[in-house]
């Protein structure tokens, strides 16, 4: 017997049967829309989070004081004091992958316009800061070198920060408080958007680092220096030069460890990848689990079919069935059983994921790649769960077979 | 037409030499054949009878390829069976024989058609050939008009019908026939034998009929009586006419 016979002989057993067929479809429907969907909704959420982090500015380096191998603990920004402006000019004057260099002061406070007061965080940089962050400027302009020398009070402000305090008014001119220090707005970022959870870009003020410096703090150090390396390709020779410069300039002897700490977004985001790879992976193992018992599902419904259908298995082996054609049936009914529930399954999977990530606001492509996989994942089910039955049925006795009642 | 004609005619078509079976249940050995030789000539029409555990049965199923004799050969068309694989005998089944059974063995929701097709199938017969040769069987077994009905819509009798049209799609060198009538009245039983009959006599085809009836078995030319696994009588059936 030909394939096409086989395979219509195999389809009209499932359709006679069509109740019993569509339960035991739906194992595996189920099991693939499963792992279709956690894929597609993990591979949506690596997305995002590639793109907010990407979104910090492309070939970012961020030097923090102190060492991450001081016993494994960073001690949070600023509880270290060993980063200096004179610091970052060395690293803009020396070190040659580097493009441009921003120092960093931080502090959060409370900011007031006329009646409304918002509570930010107050980013004291450089005038290259949007470079660096790839972040363009909507309204006005930014502060520039003359400002930051002077220690001028004025600033630049994130999306939130003027729909908190300004509402519909145009900021560009006016002056807000700062712990209870006057600041003259001069610009308006574009908006950025958040970075991993809660962390929003919008939310914040950029002023002079050197006003933030002598006027709000009093300090004369570092948070952080912002780095921009010429290339992708040289942002990790720029991050050897930075730190050659950096343990030079600190006197740090050729044992000693670094009492800083270097961090590129390259980095970060694969460090980050890797862990939502990881939960990809490990939500689709647990969603094949459900494919597992769908193939289960098969496997039993198969065993009942051959024991029922057993004077049929005699009656095709008496008329000169051969093993063979008796395995290719039963195989076939298998396979198409879970080919079927699997493309269903793919197509229920990615209406889902598509829904759901509409609703969580998450971005999801549906690839090729993993649909294809799915398939065949459903193909092979359906053989590896329809042997077992399809071999006993074609290993039947046909005189015991034929006289089955 | 004589016996003796026929053999002359047209040859041996099933040889049985010492052909034994013996089955272990349990490792205990319990003979169901203990030594058969027989020689079937072309287009006779044979019948075996005997008491149930005569052996008959088990003969029968050496006879159709589907069970193996322990000792001795069954050469069929000049084949020694006896020897072959599993597959080469699903073959010989298919091209070589034609079952009729007493439960008529059809498949259920499947066509008057596609049942007498079911051989062909199997030997990868093109599907309007398949069907052209069905529709001629079927007709010649006066079932025109049931093409598409399935076989719990129908009659004993119709259903028996088209289980010979099934054993005589793929032309078979012998037929055999399992207590067809057992699960039929008598003027069925009659109408059934008849078409028997009328195969062997117009057709000559050759007929092999395992009964325990007497009246049935007397339908053929020559009667085998098994008992106790031995063939005891081998008669030509001399009231074949007075029926």
């Amino acid at each position: 017997m030909n394939l096409p016979e086989a395979f219509k002989v195999s389809s009209r057993a499932l359709y006679k049967n069509k109740m019993r067929s569509v339960l035991t479809g739906l194992g595996v429907i189920i099991g693939i829309a499963a792992v279709v969907a956690l894929v597609s909704i993990g591979q949506g959420v690596s997305k995002k989070i590639e793109n907010q982090i990407s979104s910090l500015g492309s070939n970012l380096l961020i030097v923090f004081p102190g060492s991450t191998s001081m016993g494994g603990v960073h001690g949070g920004i600023g509880s270290v004091i060993t980063l200096m402006p004179s610091d970052a000019t060395a690293i803009a004057n020396e070190a040659r992958d580097v493009l441009y260099v921003s120092p960093a002061v931080r502090w959060v406070g409370q900011t007031i316009y006329q009646n409304q007061n918002w509570s930010t965080t107050i980013m004291g940089v450089g005038t290259n800061f949007p470079m660096i962050r790839d972040w363009p400027i909507a309204e006005g302009n930014f502060f520039d070198k003359e400002d930051v020398e002077a220690a001028t009070n004025v600033c630049a402000i994130g999306q939130v920060v003027k729909e908190q305090l300004f509402g519909g008014i145009d900021p560009i001119g006016k002056i807000i408080k700062i712990s209870n220090i006057p600041f003259r707005v001069v610009a308006v970022m574009t908006p950025k958007g958040t970075v991993g959870i809660g962390q929003d870009q919008d939310d914040m003020i950029l002023a002079p680092y050197t006003t933030i410096q002598k006027k709000l703090l009093g300090i004369d150090y570092l948070n952080l220096i912002f780095v921009k390396a010429i290339s992708s390709s040289a942002v990790n020779t720029a991050q050897q030069e930075i730190e050659s410069i950096l343990r030079q300039r600190h006197n740090i002897k050729s044992k000693a460890d670094d009492d800083f700490t270097i961090r590129n977004v390259t980095d970060m985001l694969s460090a980050i990848m890797n862990i939502t790879n990881i939960l990809t992976i490990f939500l689709g193992s647990i969603a094949s689990i459900a494919l597992l018992v769908g193939g289960i599902g098969i496997m039993n419904i198969m065993l009942v079919s051959v024991t029922e259908r057993t004077r049929e298995i005699g009656i095709r082996m008496a008329v000169g069935a051969k093993r063979r054609d008796i395995l290719l049936q039963f195989l076939l009914e298998a396979v198409t059983l879970s080919t079927i529930g699997g493309i269903i399954g793919i197509i229920l999977g990615s209406v889902l994921s598509i829904t759901a990530g509409s609703f969580i606001k998450i971005p999801i492509t549906i690839n090729i790649f993993p649909i294809v996989i799915a398939f065949f994942f459903s193909f092979a089910v359906g053989v590896f769960f329809g042997l077992y039955p399809a071999t006993k049925a074609s290993k039947l006795n046909p005189i015991e077979a034929l006289r089955y009642e | 037409m004589s016996q003796d004609i026929k053999q002359g005619n047209n040859g041996i078509v099933v040889k049985a030499v010492g052909l034994k079976k013996t089955y272990f249940l349990d490792a205990v050995a319990v003979p169901a054949l203990k030594e058969v030789n027989l020689e079937i000539p072309k287009g006779s029409f044979v019948s075996i009878t005997g008491a149930s555990g005569s052996g008959k049965t088990t003969f029968m199923n050496i006879l159709g390829c589907l069970d193996k004799p322990t000792e001795g050969k069954y050469i069929l068309e000049g084949t020694d069976v006896s020897l072959l694989t599993p597959d080469r005998l699903a073959e010989i089944r298919n091209e070589r024989i034609g079952f009729i059974f007493q439960n008529f063995n059809l498949l259920a929701r499947t066509s008057a058609m596609e049942n007498v097709e079911l051989p062909l199938v199997y030997a990868g017969v093109a599907r309007h050939e398949r069907q052209k040769k069905a529709l001629e069987l079927l007709e010649m077994m006066g079932l025109k008009g049931f093409e598409t009905h399935f076989p719990q819509q129908l009659s004993g009798g119709q259903q028996q019908r088209i289980a010979i049209a099934r054993a005589l799609v793929n032309s078979p060198s012998i037929i055999l026939a399992d207590e067809p009538t057992g699960n039929l009245d008598s003027k069925t039983s009659y109408e059934i034998m008849n078409i028997l009959k009328r195969l062997n006599e117009e057709m000559g085809v050759t007929i092999i009929l395992v009964t325990h009836e007497h009246d049935i078995a007397e339908y053929a030319q020559r009667i085998i009586t098994f008992k106790d696994g031995l063939v005891i009588s081998d008669t030509v059936n001399t009231k074949k006419d007075t029926l």
